[in-house]
C-alpha cells in the first residue's frame, strides 16, 4: 500500500506553470481551481440573491414597475422561482463548499501535493463554468427562461406548449444541468480517489479532519446522485424535443392534444428526487464538516465523539438515498410507501441531532474565541436546529396533507440546507481566507455582516411557517384571488423588508472579500492556531502545497489543549503524543 | 461577544416560539372528520420539537457565553474526546422519539389514505386543468360517461372542456359544475384527474390535498362536518395562471344538495 501510495503521489506531479493562461485559466493546480469555483460561486450567489429581491418586490407590489425591469408578470416572477432556486442549488450550494473549498484544501489536509486527476479537475471546473453560461443564457432566448421550478416536474416542463418559457429557455435549462452533472461526476470521482490514495504517511482515515470526512462522504452522493439526474435529464430531452413519452402520459393543452402517450409523470418524480433528496446533504455536509472543525478549533478542545461525527456522517449519506419518496407523500405515489419513507426520514433525524448533541459538547467546558468564522460556526448550529425541528412535521405524511407546497416547506429548506450551508461556506471563508490570500479578513465588517446575516435570516423565513400553517402555497405569484391570503399580506411585507436589510448586509462581506484581498492585515501561516495540515504550511501554499516535502502525520485531528503538551494546540504533524483514552 | 450572542439567541428563540403558542398565525380552522385527529398529532409535534428546539437553542446560548474565553481566568479547557455513553444514550432517546412520533401519527394515515372510500359515499370526479376546476357528478345512473380527449374545448368550459361524450348513454345524466357542493356529515369520494400537467387540489379548511396527475385517476375521500363555503386552492406549480387557479367547495345540508343536484340535472335536459 505504501509504494502504491507514493506512486499514486510521484505519477500526477506536475512542475508550476508559468504563463498567466496557465497559472489562472487553465490550471492544473487544485488551488487555482478551487478558487475558480469559488469565485463562479460568488457571482452565482448574488445572481439568485437578485432574483429572490425581485420575486419579493413582486410578490408584496404585484403591479410595481420596477427600473430596467419594468411590469413583472405572473410568469416572469415562476421564472425568477426557478432560476433562483436552480442556480442556488447548483451553482453556489454544490459548487463553493465542495468544488471551492473541497478543492482548495481536501489534498492539502490530507498531505498531498494535489488531486489525483489534475487534468480531469481542470475540466470539470470548465465543465461547471459552461453550465452556468448556458443557464444564464436561458433568461436571453425568446420566450425567456422557464417557469416550471427548479424540481422541473413533468409534463409542465416536458412540453413546449405548457407556459412560456417552455420552449428553448427549458431546452437550456436541461442542457445546462446535464452539463454540470458531467462536471460534478468528474470531480466526485477525483475527490474519492484522491482520499483513498493521496493520503500523506500516518493520515489513517480516523486521523482525517471531519471536512474530508464530508468531503469525501458527499463525492461518493454526488457520483450516485448525478449519473442518475443526468440520464433523466436526458429522457426530458428526448421527450421534449424527439417526440418520446417517458414522462408524458396522453395529455391535452388547451384542449389540443400533444402526440404523447404512455409516460408516467411520476417517474420523473422518483429520479429527480433520488438525486434531489442525496444533494441537500451533498450542500449541507461539507457545512457540517466545517462546523465540526471550526467549533473544536475555537473552543481550544477536541471535538466531542470524533468517531459518533464519522459514523453519523456515513448514516446520513446512507440514509440519504432512501428517503426521497418523502417529497412525493400527496403525488398519487402508494400511501404504503409513504409509511415507508417517513420512517426512515425521521431515521435521518437521528444522526443530525447526535451531530448537534456532540457540536454542544464540544462547546461545553471549552474556551471559546469569538472569531469571525466560529460566529459563522455558532449560527450554523442554531440554524441547523431551527431548520432540522421543522423536519419531522414535514417527514409525516399526516402533517405533510396540509404542509406540503406550502412556505412551510421553504422555510425548512432555507434554514437548513439553504442558509446553514451558506453559513458554512461564510465560516470556511473567513477561515481559510488567510491562508488562500495571506492576509485576514477585517474583523469589525465580519461582525457586521454576522449580525445582519443571522438576525435577518431568522426575520426572513421564522415567518415563512407561520404563513405555511396558515395555507399560504408556494410559488404563487400574487396573493390577490384567494381571499384568506388577504390576511398575510402584512407578514409577507414584513419578510420583503428583511430580505432588504439582509441583502444589503451581504454588501459588506463582499468588500471586506476584496479590501482584505489587498489591504488586510499580513496573516502568519497558523494565524487561528489550528493543527491540521494546511497550517503547517507557507501562506499562500506552494504549488506543491509543501514546498517539496510530504509530511508525515502523527495525530489526530483536533487535539487541542493535551494535557502537559507545551501549547494548547498539537500539530498533525507534531511528533505523537500519548495517546489520552 | 458571548453575552450578545446569548441575548440575541434566546431572543430569536422565545420571539419565534411566541408565535406559535399564541398562534397569531395558525392552521385555518378545520371542518372535516379527519381535521381534529390531524391538528391533535400537529399539536403533539409541535410540542416535542418546540421542546427540542428551545432547549437546544437555549443549551447554545449559554454554553457559548459560559464557556468564552476570560483570558486568565478562564476554567481549564477539560480535554475530552467525547463520551460513547452519552452518544448511545442520546441516540436511543431521538431514535425513540422520531420512530414514536411516527408511529402515533399513523394510524391517522391509514385511516385516510389505506381504505377506499365507502360504497355509500357522494362520488364527484374532480379534474384540474390549466387553470380551472371542473366538477363531474354521475348523476341517477350512478356511472360517469365516457370522455374523449378529441372532443375537449377548453375554451367552452363546462362538460365540453371535460370532453364528455354525448353518445355514451351514461353521460347523459353527468352535471359538470365550476363549483364543488357536497352534503355536509357524508364521505365524500374524489376522482382526480388532471387533463394537462399536474395540478394539486387543497382544500384547507378539509386537511385535504392529493396531486392531480395526468394518466392517472386517483381516488381519495375526505368527510366535511361544517356546512360553509370553503377556497379550493392549487398547491401544485401548473404554469403561470398557477396562482389563480381557484375553486369553491360548498358544503349545505342533504335536502339542500338533493335539490341543487335536481335543480342542475333539470336544466340539463
Amino acid at each position: 500500500m505504501a509504494t502504491h501510495e507514493f506512486a499514486a503521489q510521484e505519477s500526477h506531479a506536475h512542475a508550476a506553470p508559468q504563463g498567466f493562461i496557465r497559472k489562472w485559466v487553465f490550471s492544473l493546480d487544485h488551488k487555482v481551481i478551487g478558487l475558480q469555483y469559488y469565485f463562479l460561486a460568488l457571482v452565482a450567489v448574488f445572481v439568485g440573491m437578485f432574483l429572490s429581491l425581485v420575486m419579493r418586490i413582486h410578490l408584496v407590489a404585484p403591479t410595481a414597475t420596477l427600473p430596467l425591469l419594468g411590469d413583472i408578470k405572473p410568469e416572469t416572477y415562476l421564472t425568477m422561482v426557478t432560476m433562483h432556486g436552480t442556480i442556488m442549488v447548483f451553482f453556489v450550494l454544490t459548487t463553493a463548499p465542495q468544488g471551492g473549498f473541497g478543492n482548495y484544501f481536501l489534498p492539502i489536509q490530507i498531505g498531498a501535493p494535489d488531486m489525483a486527476f489534475p487534468v480531469l479537475n481542470m475540466l470539470s471546473f470548465w465543465t461547471t463554468f459552461l453550465g452556468f453560461i448556458v443557464m444564464i443564457a436561458a433568461f436571453f432566448v425568446a420566450g425567456g427562461a422557464p417557469l416550471h421550478g427548479w424540481t422541473g416536474y413533468a409534463p409542465l416542463s416536458a412540453l413546449q406548449s405548457s407556459g412560456p418559457g417552455e420552449g428553448l429557455g427549458a431546452d437550456l435549462w436541461i442542457i445546462s444541468i446535464a452539463i454540470f452533472c458531467i462536471g460534478a461526476l468528474m470531480g466526485a470521482l477525483n475527490f474519492i480517489t484522491t482520499t483513498l490514495d493521496m493520503r500523506a504517511k500516518g493520515m489513517t482515515m480516523m486521523r482525517m479532519p471531519l471536512t474530508v470526512w464530508a468531503w469525501f462522504v458527499t463525492a461518493i452522493l454526488g457520483l450516485l446522485a448525478f449519473g442518475v439526474l443526468l440520464s433523466a435529464g436526458i429522457l426530458l430531452l428526448m421527450d421534449r424535443n424527439l417526440g418520446t413519452s417517458f414522462f408524458v402520459p396522453l395529455v391535452t393543452i388547451n384542449g389540443q392534444l400533444t402526440g404523447h402517450k404512455g409516460g408516467s409523470p411520476l417517474l420523473w418524480q422518483h429520479l429527480f428526487w433520488f438525486f434531489g433528496h442525496p444533494e441537500v446533504y451533498i450542500a449541507i455536509l461539507p457545512a457540517m464538516g466545517m462546523c465540526s472543525q471550526l467549533l473544536s478549533v475555537f473552543s481550544r478542545k477536541p471535538i466531542f465523539g470524533y468517531k459518533a461525527m464519522v459514523y453519523a456522517i456515513l448514516a446520513i449519506g446512507f440514509l440519504g438515498f432512501m428517503v426521497w419518496g418523502h417529497h412525493m407523500f400527496m403525488s398519487g405515489m402508494s400511501p404504503y410507501t409513504a409509511f415507508a419513507f417517513s420512517i426512515m426520514t425521521m431515521g435521518i433525524g437521528v444522526p443530525s441531532a447526535i451531530k448537534t448533541f456532540n457540536w454542544l459538547g464540544t462547546l461545553m467546558r471549552g474556551r471559546i474565541r469569538f472569531t469571525s468564522p466560529m460566529l459563522f460556526a455558532i449560527g450554523f448550529v442554531s440554524l441547523f436546529v431551527s431548520g432540522g425541528i421543522s423536519g419531522p412535521f414535514l417527514a409525516q405524511p399526516v402533517l405533510d396533507i396540509q404542509l406540503h407546497d406550502t412556505y412551510f416547506v421553504p422555510a425548512h429548506f432555507h434554514l437548513i440546507m439553504g442558509v446553514a450551508s451558506i453559513f458554512g461556506i461564510f465560516a470556511a471563508t473567513y477561515y481559510w481566507f488567510p491562508k488562500m490570500f495571506g492576509r485576514m479578513m477585517n474583523e469589525s465588517m465580519a461582525r457586521w455582516h454576522f449580525w445582519f446575516s443571522f438576525i435577518g435570516t431568522y426575520a426572513i423565513f421564522m415567518p415563512m411557517h407561520y404563513l405555511g400553517m396558515a395555507g399560504m402555497p408556494r410559488r404563487y405569484s400574487q396573493l390577490t384571488e384567494v381571499t384568506y391570503l388577504h390576511g398575510l399580506i402584512p407578514l409577507q411585507k414584513f419578510i420583503t423588508y428583511a430580505a432588504f436589510v439582509t441583502i444589503a448586509g451581504q454588501l459588506i462581506f463582499l468588500v471586506n472579500l476584496f479590501w482584505s484581498m489587498f489591504k488586510g492585515k499580513r496573516a502568519s501561516d497558523n494565524p487561528w492556531e489550528a493543527t491540521t495540515l494546511e497550517w503547517t504550511t507557507a501562506t499562500p501554499p506552494p504549488h506543491d502545497n509543501f514546498g517539496g516535502h510530504t509530511p508525515i502525520v502523527h495525530n489526530g485531528p483536533y487535539e487541542y489543549s493535551v494535557p502537559g503538551a507545551p501549547r494548547d494546540y498539537v500539530m498533525q504533524s507534531d511528533p505523537q503524543i500519548e495517546p489520552a483514552h | 461577544m458571548g453575552l450578545i450572542l446569548l441575548i440575541i439567541i434566546w431572543l430569536i428563540t422565545f420571539a419565534s416560539t411566541y408565535f406559535f403558542i399564541a398562534k397569531t398565525w395558525w392552521l385555518p380552522a378545520g371542518a372535516s372528520a379527519a381535521a381534529a385527529g390531524i391538528d391533535h398529532h400537529f399539536t403533539t409535534t409541535f410540542i416535542l420539537m418546540g421542546i427540542v428546539f428551545v432547549a437546544a437553542q437555549v443549551s447554545l446560548g449559554a454554553l457559548v457565553w459560559i464557556y468564552r474565553d476570560r483570558g486568565s481566568s478562564s476554567s481549564k479547557v477539560t480535554y475530552s474526546h467525547g463520551n460513547a455513553k452519552l452518544e448511545i444514550v442520546w441516540t436511543l432517546l431521538t431514535t425513540i422519539l422520531f420512530v414514536g412520533l411516527n408511529l402515533m401519527s399513523s394510524s391517522i394515515w391509514a385511516s385516510e389514505r389505506f381504505r377506499s372510500a365507502e360504497t355509500d359515499a357522494v362520488r364527484v370526479e374532480v379534474t384540474g386543468m390549466q387553470f380551472a376546476w371542473y366538477f363531474r357528478y354521475p348523476g341517477p345512473d350512478a356511472k360517469f360517461g365516457t370522455t374523449n380527449p378529441e372532443l375537449e374545448d377548453a375554451s367552452a368550459g363546462g362538460e365540453a372542456a371535460l370532453g364528455l361524450d354525448a353518445k355514451d348513454p351514461a353521460s347523459k345524466d353527468d352535471v359538470v359544475t365550476g363549483t364543488m357542493v357536497v352534503p355536509v356529515n357524508r364521505e365524500i369520494e374524489v376522482i382526480l384527474r388532471a387533463h394537462d400537467v399536474i395540478h394539486s387540489f387543497f382544500i384547507p379548511s378539509m386537511r385535504f390535498k392529493q396531486d392531480a396527475v395526468p394518466g392517472l385517476a386517483i381516488h381519495m375521500h375526505f368527510t366535511p362536518i361544517q356546512t360553509g363555503d370553503y377556497e379550493i386552492l392549487c398547491a401544485e406549480l401548473c404554469g403561470l395562471g398557477h396562482y389563480k387557479m381557484h375553486g369553491m367547495l360548498r358544503v349545505v345540508s342533504q335536502e339542500e344538495f338533493n335539490k341543487w343536484l335536481a335543480a342542475r340535472e333539470a336544466e340539463k335536459q
